[in-house]
């Protein structure tokens, strides 16, 4: 089967099994490896991304439900070479230590503020409750995101 | 790499209903969140031929008929945490979707998916059996109505047949019915529960009728505590009432050790939980 669908922005059509797993179609067929593997069944959040604006496991979700969908990984968030408000967030208020978390972390967090957010640390540490972090002890990310909410805001 | 099994995705129920009947052995997924962990054959054997429901969009929606709060079988969590009419009419049910998983698990995860997967730590299942909901069940020949006290038969077993999806859930929304929900995990978020227990009430003149007390993970199904809700049938929410109600429940069920919890520490909580929600309820 052929499958359509936007990544990033971009159409893109795949020629794979139905029940590949958007994560790997996403690292293997398409070379976005920003996407993590983590536990591969839905408990760590590490390759979370967003279809059409929602927060998903991407170990969770078959390429044959993504079909006429538009994804958005980490490597979406910015254009080529820049960051976004998010992650220049991230980045001065030490919102990643080894990183593999931090890709999902970031979709996360997008979600959450598109969706409205607001800059309040309980709100925020459900929307991340999906993502497990084992080395900052989730303060600095939730300091980042609320910056970035805080930004976001001021912007509308 | 996981198993990539061949998968078909239908637009509409029609032919969703022809596979399934043709026998070849055709496994339904949703949103794909306890299915696709299957894939990797880890747990157990990857399915060998997959469904896909995700287009139909004729399983989605709630709506209000008469009394009675209708789902379809792919509303998602995040469908319910959102809808007005669940908030308002069983808010209860919008309590248990918030303690599943977490944003990613409950954008994904339906209520079609909870029933079928019959876990029984499924956080949904106790609120249907404490509601006396209806589970419908669509095939290529009609449809039927199993209530969810007949639907889980034993660990992991319904009574769908395999030419048959879940299409819907109706469940009774009477005026003046109260419904509690408290699920015990290891966290907030992403915990399968050790625990999870719905408890429902109609308020007569100072007294309790229909009384449900409906529980999940301390049994091979979500089950019933009949002997519980005997005791608390016709009596008021007062301290002795708890009391009784709480060692009751405690001799009443039989939960096992396993990865989650143990045996002694289930029954502990399961009568502690029922103890507080009767104080709550009480005011006292």
């Amino acid at each position: 089967m052929t499958y359509r669908f936007a990544v990033n922005g971009e159409e893109v059509s795949l020629e794979v099994p139905g029940m590949r797993r958007l994560l790997d179609a996403l690292r293997e067929d398409l070379g976005l490896t920003g996407t993590k593997e983590g536990c591969g069944e839905g408990e760590c959040g590490a390759c979370s991304v967003l279809v059409d604006g929602e927060v998903v496991d991407s170990c969770l979700v078959p390429v044959s439900q993504v079909e006429g969908t538009s994804v958005m990984t980490v490597e979406g968030l910015a254009p080529a070479g820049g960051m976004d408000g998010l992650q220049q967030a991230f980045l001065e208020r030490g919102g990643a230590q080894c990183g593999i978390c931090t890709p999902g972390m970031l979709m996360a967090a997008r979600a959450y503020i598109d969706s409205g957010g607001a800059p309040v640390d309980e709100d925020i540490r459900e929307a991340i409750a999906g993502n497990l972090c084992r080395c900052t002890g989730y303060t600095k990310i939730i300091e980042a995101i609320a910056v970035a909410a805080r930004g976001s805001a001021d912007a509308r | 790499m996981p198993a990539e099994p061949p998968i078909e995705s239908p637009s509409d129920l029609g032919q969703a209903y022809s596979l399934l009947a043709s026998g070849d052995g055709w496994r339904p997924i949703a949103g794909g969140t306890d299915l696709m962990v299957q894939i990797t054959g880890e747990l157990s054997p990857p399915p060998d031929r997959v469904l896909d429901l995700w287009r139909l969009d004729e399983l989605r929606g709630i709506s209000l008929d008469g009394d009675v709060l209708v789902l379809g079988a792919l509303t998602t969590y995040t469908d319910i945490r959102l809808s007005d009419l669940c908030r308002e009419h069983l808010p209860a049910l919008v309590e248990a979707a918030a303690t599943i998983g977490a944003a990613q698990i409950q954008n994904r995860g339906t209520i079609g998916g909870n029933i079928v997967n019959a876990s029984p730590a499924g956080d949904t299942l106790p609120v249907l059996l404490a509601t006396d909901a209806e589970i419908v069940l669509g095939s290529a020949t009609g449809e039927r109505t199993v209530p969810a006290a007949d639907f889980w038969i034993g660990y992991r077993q319904t009574a769908r047949r395999p030419d048959e999806l879940v299409v819907r859930v109706r469940i009774p929304v009477p005026g003046g019915r109260q419904v509690r929900f408290r699920k015990v995990g290891t966290r907030r978020a992403q915990a399968i529960s050790k625990v999870v227990m719905a408890l429902s009430w109609r308020p007569d003149a100072g007294v309790w009728r229909d009384v449900r007390v409906a529980l999940g993970s301390i049994a091979a199904t979500p089950v019933r505590a009949p002997e519980t809700e005997r005791v608390l049938e016709g009596a008021a929410p007062r301290s002795e009432t708890a009391d009784h109600a709480a060692v009751t429940i405690a001799g009443e069920i039989s939960p096992i050790d396993d990865v989650r919890s143990t045996a002694d520490y289930r029954r502990v909580v399961t009568a502690r939980i029922l103890h507080r929600l009767l104080r709550e309820a009480g005011g006292w």
